[in-house]
Protein backbone atom coordinates (compact mmCIF):
# COMPACT_ATOMS: atom_id res chain seq x y z
CA UNK A 1 0.00 0.00 0.00
CA UNK A 2 1.31 3.46 -0.94
CA UNK A 3 0.16 6.50 -0.40
CA UNK A 4 1.30 9.94 -1.97
CA UNK A 5 4.68 11.27 -2.03
CA UNK A 6 5.09 14.32 -0.27
CA UNK A 7 3.64 12.50 2.54
CA UNK A 8 1.02 14.08 4.75
CA UNK A 9 1.92 12.78 8.53
CA UNK A 10 -1.45 11.52 8.55
CA UNK A 11 -1.49 8.72 5.38
CA UNK A 12 0.64 6.15 6.81
CA UNK A 13 -1.76 5.68 9.41
CA UNK A 14 -4.74 5.68 7.42
CA UNK A 15 -2.86 3.25 4.78
CA UNK A 16 -2.14 0.63 7.20
CA UNK A 17 -5.34 0.50 8.93
CA UNK A 18 -7.02 -0.83 5.38
CA UNK A 19 -7.00 -4.21 5.67
CA UNK A 20 -6.38 -6.15 1.58
CA UNK A 21 -8.73 -9.22 1.48
CA UNK A 22 -7.56 -12.05 -1.12
CA UNK A 23 -9.34 -13.41 -3.68
CA UNK A 24 -12.74 -10.88 -2.97
CA UNK A 25 -14.78 -11.29 -4.89
CA UNK A 26 -13.46 -13.56 -6.78
CA UNK A 27 -9.84 -15.26 -7.76
CA UNK A 28 -6.87 -12.88 -8.21
CA UNK A 29 -8.93 -10.19 -6.95
CA UNK A 30 -7.06 -8.42 -3.78
CA UNK A 31 -10.10 -6.50 -2.59
CA UNK A 32 -8.85 -3.19 -0.19
CA UNK A 33 -11.17 -3.12 2.97
CA UNK A 34 -11.84 0.00 4.71
CA UNK A 35 -14.16 -1.65 7.26
CA UNK A 36 -10.87 -1.85 9.56
CA UNK A 37 -9.93 1.61 8.41
CA UNK A 38 -13.39 2.87 10.09
CA UNK A 39 -12.68 0.98 13.33
CA UNK A 40 -9.69 3.31 13.73
CA UNK A 41 -11.24 6.14 15.32
CA UNK A 42 -8.36 8.13 14.46
CA UNK A 43 -7.72 7.06 10.98
CA UNK A 44 -11.16 7.66 10.05
CA UNK A 45 -10.80 11.58 11.53
CA UNK A 46 -8.09 11.93 9.54
CA UNK A 47 -9.26 10.64 6.34
CA UNK A 48 -12.42 12.78 6.69
CA UNK A 49 -10.06 16.02 7.13
CA UNK A 50 -7.64 15.47 4.72
CA UNK A 51 -10.74 15.68 2.32
CA UNK A 52 -12.35 18.66 4.18
CA UNK A 53 -8.92 20.74 4.23
CA UNK A 54 -8.39 20.24 0.46
CA UNK A 55 -12.71 21.42 -0.63
CA UNK A 56 -13.61 23.81 2.05
CA UNK A 57 -12.67 26.52 0.60
CA UNK A 58 -13.50 25.62 -3.00
CA UNK A 59 -17.31 26.56 -3.33
CA UNK A 60 -18.47 23.53 -2.96
CA UNK A 61 -22.51 23.01 -3.07
CA UNK A 62 -23.00 19.27 -3.32
CA UNK A 63 -21.17 16.01 -2.13
CA UNK A 64 -22.39 13.70 -4.36
CA UNK A 65 -21.45 9.93 -2.52
CA UNK A 66 -21.71 6.58 -4.31
CA UNK A 67 -23.78 3.87 -2.74
CA UNK A 68 -23.19 2.10 -0.41
CA UNK A 69 -19.49 2.75 0.67
CA UNK A 70 -19.58 6.51 -0.82
CA UNK A 71 -21.91 6.85 1.87
CA UNK A 72 -19.75 7.04 4.44
CA UNK A 73 -17.57 9.13 4.01
CA UNK A 74 -19.29 11.83 1.75
CA UNK A 75 -21.89 12.84 4.14
CA UNK A 76 -19.07 13.74 7.20
CA UNK A 77 -17.78 15.69 4.40
CA UNK A 78 -20.93 17.87 3.40
CA UNK A 79 -21.69 18.40 7.23
CA UNK A 80 -18.08 19.76 7.63
CA UNK A 81 -18.21 21.89 4.29
CA UNK A 82 -21.76 22.75 4.74
CA UNK A 83 -22.76 21.58 1.29
CA UNK A 84 -26.31 19.05 0.67
CA UNK A 85 -25.30 15.66 0.35
CA UNK A 86 -27.21 13.51 -2.30
CA UNK A 87 -26.73 9.88 -2.88
CA UNK A 88 -25.94 7.87 -5.87
CA UNK A 89 -28.09 5.01 -5.90
CA UNK A 90 -28.21 1.78 -7.38
CA UNK A 91 -31.92 1.12 -9.36
CA UNK A 92 -35.34 1.38 -7.62
CA UNK A 93 -33.91 2.41 -4.21
CA UNK A 94 -34.92 6.20 -4.76
CA UNK A 95 -38.70 6.70 -4.30
CA UNK A 96 -39.07 10.16 -6.13
CA UNK A 97 -38.38 10.76 -9.48
CA UNK A 98 -35.52 9.96 -10.89
CA UNK A 99 -33.06 10.22 -13.62
CA UNK A 100 -30.96 7.30 -14.26
CA UNK A 101 -27.57 6.47 -16.21
CA UNK A 102 -26.13 3.12 -17.20
CA UNK A 103 -22.40 1.88 -16.71
CA UNK A 104 -19.90 -0.97 -18.36
CA UNK A 105 -19.53 -3.87 -15.78
CA UNK A 106 -17.04 -6.42 -16.15
CA UNK A 107 -19.37 -8.40 -17.70
CA UNK A 108 -22.88 -6.50 -18.57
CA UNK A 109 -23.80 -3.04 -17.32
CA UNK A 110 -25.73 -1.83 -14.20
CA UNK A 111 -27.60 1.71 -13.74
CA UNK A 112 -27.05 4.42 -11.22
CA UNK A 113 -29.88 6.98 -10.20
CA UNK A 114 -30.35 10.47 -8.71
CA UNK A 115 -33.00 11.98 -7.42
CA UNK A 116 -34.66 14.85 -9.99
CA UNK A 117 -34.20 18.01 -8.58
CA UNK A 118 -31.26 17.01 -5.72
CA UNK A 119 -28.73 19.33 -7.49
CA UNK A 120 -29.62 22.33 -9.27
CA UNK A 121 -27.81 24.21 -12.86
CA UNK A 122 -24.65 26.15 -11.48
CA UNK A 123 -24.14 23.22 -8.52
CA UNK A 124 -20.30 22.79 -8.34
CA UNK A 125 -20.13 18.94 -7.33
CA UNK A 126 -17.69 16.74 -5.44
CA UNK A 127 -18.32 13.27 -6.48
CA UNK A 128 -17.21 10.61 -3.50
CA UNK A 129 -16.54 6.85 -3.39
CA UNK A 130 -13.94 4.88 -1.25
CA UNK A 131 -12.03 3.43 -4.18
CA UNK A 132 -11.73 4.00 -8.24
CA UNK A 133 -11.07 1.08 -10.48
CA UNK A 134 -11.81 1.08 -13.80
CA UNK A 135 -13.55 4.65 -13.14
CA UNK A 136 -17.01 3.27 -14.82
CA UNK A 137 -19.19 3.96 -11.97
CA UNK A 138 -17.36 7.61 -10.76
CA UNK A 139 -18.06 8.66 -14.81
CA UNK A 140 -21.45 7.39 -14.58
CA UNK A 141 -21.81 9.76 -11.04
CA UNK A 142 -20.05 12.50 -13.32
CA UNK A 143 -22.64 12.08 -16.26
CA UNK A 144 -25.49 12.24 -13.75
CA UNK A 145 -24.34 15.43 -12.19
CA UNK A 146 -23.00 16.91 -15.90
CA UNK A 147 -27.25 16.30 -17.12
CA UNK A 148 -28.70 18.66 -14.65
CA UNK A 149 -26.33 21.19 -15.17
CA UNK A 150 -23.90 20.91 -12.32
CA UNK A 151 -20.12 21.66 -12.53
CA UNK A 152 -18.24 18.58 -11.35
CA UNK A 153 -15.20 19.93 -9.86
CA UNK A 154 -13.21 16.67 -8.40
CA UNK A 155 -13.50 13.20 -7.58
CA UNK A 156 -12.20 11.92 -4.58
CA UNK A 157 -11.55 8.71 -2.88
CA UNK A 158 -9.50 7.46 -0.41
CA UNK A 159 -8.15 4.49 -2.92
CA UNK A 160 -7.18 4.65 -6.03
CA UNK A 161 -6.02 0.83 -8.26
CA UNK A 162 -3.61 2.89 -10.79
CA UNK A 163 -3.36 -0.01 -13.10
CA UNK A 164 -6.80 0.44 -13.87
CA UNK A 165 -6.30 3.79 -15.12
CA UNK A 166 -9.90 4.71 -13.76
CA UNK A 167 -8.49 8.42 -13.89
CA UNK A 168 -8.42 8.93 -17.60
CA UNK A 169 -12.17 7.87 -18.14
CA UNK A 170 -13.51 11.00 -15.69
CA UNK A 171 -13.84 13.02 -18.87
CA UNK A 172 -11.22 15.12 -18.06
CA UNK A 173 -12.20 15.76 -14.43
CA UNK A 174 -9.52 15.79 -11.95
CA UNK A 175 -9.19 12.84 -9.32
CA UNK A 176 -7.78 12.54 -5.62
CA UNK A 177 -7.02 10.11 -3.75
CA UNK A 178 -5.15 9.71 -0.46
CA UNK A 179 -3.72 5.83 -1.19
CA UNK A 180 -2.74 4.34 -4.20
CA UNK A 181 -2.68 0.52 -4.36
CA UNK A 182 -2.18 -2.97 -6.39
CA UNK A 183 -5.21 -4.48 -8.01
CA UNK A 184 -4.16 -8.21 -8.34
CA UNK B 1 -45.84 15.17 7.61
CA UNK B 2 -44.20 13.56 10.44
CA UNK B 3 -44.95 15.15 14.14
CA UNK B 4 -42.54 15.17 17.24
CA UNK B 5 -42.78 14.53 20.52
CA UNK B 6 -45.57 16.77 22.70
CA UNK B 7 -43.29 17.63 25.58
CA UNK B 8 -40.38 19.61 25.28
CA UNK B 9 -39.26 19.33 22.12
CA UNK B 10 -36.16 20.51 20.98
CA UNK B 11 -36.44 23.58 18.57
CA UNK B 12 -34.27 21.95 16.02
CA UNK B 13 -36.88 19.00 15.63
CA UNK B 14 -39.85 21.10 13.59
CA UNK B 15 -36.95 22.24 11.46
CA UNK B 16 -35.87 18.31 10.51
CA UNK B 17 -39.21 16.87 10.50
CA UNK B 18 -40.57 19.96 7.75
CA UNK B 19 -37.28 18.91 5.29
CA UNK B 20 -38.17 15.15 5.49
CA UNK B 21 -40.78 14.12 2.21
CA UNK B 22 -43.05 11.88 2.18
CA UNK B 23 -43.58 9.66 -0.81
CA UNK B 24 -46.85 8.17 -1.96
CA UNK B 25 -47.31 4.19 -2.74
CA UNK B 26 -43.32 3.93 -2.29
CA UNK B 27 -42.42 0.92 -2.85
CA UNK B 28 -46.10 -0.37 -3.13
CA UNK B 29 -49.39 0.87 -3.18
CA UNK B 30 -50.59 2.47 0.22
CA UNK B 31 -47.05 3.04 1.82
CA UNK B 32 -46.01 6.53 2.52
CA UNK B 33 -42.34 6.26 2.37
CA UNK B 34 -40.38 8.73 4.64
CA UNK B 35 -37.79 9.90 1.85
CA UNK B 36 -34.89 11.39 4.21
CA UNK B 37 -32.65 11.97 0.90
CA UNK B 38 -34.44 16.06 1.19
CA UNK B 39 -33.02 16.35 4.80
CA UNK B 40 -29.80 15.87 3.59
CA UNK B 41 -30.33 18.87 0.87
CA UNK B 42 -30.50 20.57 4.05
CA UNK B 43 -27.48 21.25 5.83
CA UNK B 44 -28.28 22.79 8.68
CA UNK B 45 -31.80 20.04 9.11
CA UNK B 46 -28.61 17.51 8.79
CA UNK B 47 -26.13 18.80 10.84
CA UNK B 48 -29.01 19.12 13.52
CA UNK B 49 -30.17 16.03 13.28
CA UNK B 50 -26.52 14.43 13.84
CA UNK B 51 -26.17 17.02 16.85
CA UNK B 52 -29.34 15.75 18.72
CA UNK B 53 -27.89 12.32 18.61
CA UNK B 54 -24.02 13.19 19.07
CA UNK B 55 -25.75 15.28 22.32
CA UNK B 56 -27.78 12.17 23.52
CA UNK B 57 -24.57 10.13 23.60
CA UNK B 58 -21.34 11.96 24.20
CA UNK B 59 -20.38 11.15 27.47
CA UNK B 60 -22.13 7.28 27.80
CA UNK B 61 -19.00 5.65 26.84
CA UNK B 62 -20.60 4.23 23.25
CA UNK B 63 -17.56 2.77 21.73
CA UNK B 64 -19.01 1.42 18.62
CA UNK B 65 -21.82 2.77 16.24
CA UNK B 66 -23.50 0.16 13.85
CA UNK B 67 -25.00 1.41 11.22
CA UNK B 68 -27.51 -0.59 9.28
CA UNK B 69 -26.99 -1.05 4.99
CA UNK B 70 -27.65 1.59 3.67
CA UNK B 71 -29.26 4.71 4.89
CA UNK B 72 -27.57 3.61 8.64
CA UNK B 73 -24.17 4.10 6.50
CA UNK B 74 -25.33 8.45 6.28
CA UNK B 75 -26.28 9.00 9.74
CA UNK B 76 -24.05 6.52 11.96
CA UNK B 77 -20.60 7.60 10.60
CA UNK B 78 -20.85 11.36 11.65
CA UNK B 79 -21.74 10.37 14.86
CA UNK B 80 -19.16 7.94 15.20
CA UNK B 81 -16.82 10.56 14.55
CA UNK B 82 -18.63 13.26 16.73
CA UNK B 83 -18.27 10.87 19.79
CA UNK B 84 -15.06 9.04 19.12
CA UNK B 85 -16.70 5.78 18.66
CA UNK B 86 -16.00 2.80 16.30
CA UNK B 87 -18.31 2.84 12.83
CA UNK B 88 -19.33 -0.83 11.89
CA UNK B 89 -21.62 -1.05 8.87
CA UNK B 90 -23.87 -4.36 8.99
CA UNK B 91 -24.69 -5.30 5.47
CA UNK B 92 -27.01 -7.07 3.20
CA UNK B 93 -25.12 -10.99 2.69
CA UNK B 94 -22.15 -11.24 0.55
CA UNK B 95 -21.29 -7.42 0.48
CA UNK B 96 -18.37 -7.56 3.04
CA UNK B 97 -15.23 -9.42 2.35
CA UNK B 98 -14.04 -11.44 5.33
CA UNK B 99 -15.11 -13.53 7.19
CA UNK B 100 -18.87 -13.19 8.45
CA UNK B 101 -21.58 -13.59 10.69
CA UNK B 102 -24.99 -13.58 9.54
CA UNK B 103 -28.32 -13.24 11.09
CA UNK B 104 -31.69 -13.76 9.32
CA UNK B 105 -34.77 -11.94 9.98
CA UNK B 106 -38.22 -12.07 8.83
CA UNK B 107 -39.67 -9.44 5.96
CA UNK B 108 -43.65 -9.21 5.12
CA UNK B 109 -42.77 -11.93 2.39
CA UNK B 110 -40.05 -13.96 2.83
CA UNK B 111 -36.66 -13.16 5.19
CA UNK B 112 -33.63 -11.45 4.45
CA UNK B 113 -30.08 -11.45 6.29
CA UNK B 114 -27.59 -9.30 7.82
CA UNK B 115 -24.04 -9.64 8.12
CA UNK B 116 -21.06 -8.08 10.39
CA UNK B 117 -17.46 -8.70 9.87
CA UNK B 118 -15.84 -10.62 12.61
CA UNK B 119 -13.47 -8.95 14.60
CA UNK B 120 -15.12 -5.24 14.49
CA UNK B 121 -16.89 -5.58 17.72
CA UNK B 122 -15.25 -6.52 21.24
CA UNK B 123 -16.83 -8.35 23.89
CA UNK B 124 -16.31 -5.07 26.05
CA UNK B 125 -17.82 -2.79 23.38
CA UNK B 126 -20.62 -0.32 24.10
CA UNK B 127 -22.87 -0.21 20.81
CA UNK B 128 -25.33 2.41 19.60
CA UNK B 129 -27.42 1.07 16.58
CA UNK B 130 -28.29 3.65 14.12
CA UNK B 131 -30.84 3.64 10.67
CA UNK B 132 -32.88 6.42 9.18
CA UNK B 133 -36.30 4.55 10.00
CA UNK B 134 -37.93 2.18 12.70
CA UNK B 135 -41.32 0.08 11.01
CA UNK B 136 -41.45 -2.91 12.05
CA UNK B 137 -38.14 -3.62 14.22
CA UNK B 138 -36.83 -6.44 12.42
CA UNK B 139 -33.84 -5.13 11.07
CA UNK B 140 -32.69 -3.23 14.04
CA UNK B 141 -33.48 -6.63 16.21
CA UNK B 142 -31.13 -8.45 13.87
CA UNK B 143 -28.54 -5.89 14.55
CA UNK B 144 -29.08 -6.24 17.64
CA UNK B 145 -28.74 -9.50 17.66
CA UNK B 146 -25.63 -9.63 15.53
CA UNK B 147 -23.90 -7.04 18.09
CA UNK B 148 -24.71 -9.04 21.26
CA UNK B 149 -23.59 -12.65 19.53
CA UNK B 150 -20.53 -10.72 19.34
CA UNK B 151 -20.79 -10.05 23.21
CA UNK B 152 -21.15 -6.23 22.82
CA UNK B 153 -23.55 -4.51 25.25
CA UNK B 154 -26.24 -2.94 22.93
CA UNK B 155 -27.05 0.49 25.17
CA UNK B 156 -29.85 1.94 22.38
CA UNK B 157 -31.65 2.13 18.85
CA UNK B 158 -31.41 5.12 17.36
CA UNK B 159 -33.68 6.05 14.42
CA UNK B 160 -34.54 9.62 13.00
CA UNK B 161 -38.41 8.55 12.32
CA UNK B 162 -40.13 6.14 14.35
CA UNK B 163 -43.50 4.34 12.83
CA UNK B 164 -45.20 3.57 15.59
CA UNK B 165 -48.09 1.95 14.67
CA UNK B 166 -46.02 -0.78 13.41
CA UNK B 167 -45.01 -1.55 16.75
CA UNK B 168 -41.20 -2.04 16.30
CA UNK B 169 -40.41 -0.65 19.67
CA UNK B 170 -41.85 -3.30 21.34
CA UNK B 171 -39.68 -6.13 19.40
CA UNK B 172 -36.09 -4.93 20.40
CA UNK B 173 -36.10 -7.45 23.32
CA UNK B 174 -36.22 -4.72 25.90
CA UNK B 175 -34.18 -2.58 24.58
CA UNK B 176 -34.43 1.19 24.72
CA UNK B 177 -35.24 3.17 21.58
CA UNK B 178 -34.77 6.61 20.71
CA UNK B 179 -36.35 8.70 17.91
CA UNK B 180 -36.78 12.36 16.92
CA UNK B 181 -40.24 12.17 15.98
CA UNK B 182 -42.97 10.15 14.95
CA UNK B 183 -45.24 9.46 11.54
CA UNK B 184 -48.72 7.87 11.02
Amino acid sequence: MASEGGEDHRLPRIASAIRVIPDFPKPGIMFQDITTLLLDHEAFRDTIDMFVERYRDKRITVVAGIEARGFIFGPPIALAIGCKFVPMRKPKKLPGEVISEEYSLEYGTDIMEMHVGAVQPGDRALVIDDLIATGGTLSAAIRLLERVGAEVVECACVIELPELQGSQRLGGKPLFVLVKAAAA
Amino acid sequence: MACGEDKEQDPRIQGIAASIRVVPDFPKKGIMFQDITTLLLDPKAFKNTVDLFVERYSGKNISVVAGIEARGFIFGPPIALAIGAKFVPLRKPRKLPGEVISEKYVLEYGTDCLEMHVGAIQPCDRALVVDDLVATGGTLRAAMNLLERAGAEVVECACVIELPELKGRERLNGKPLYVLMESR
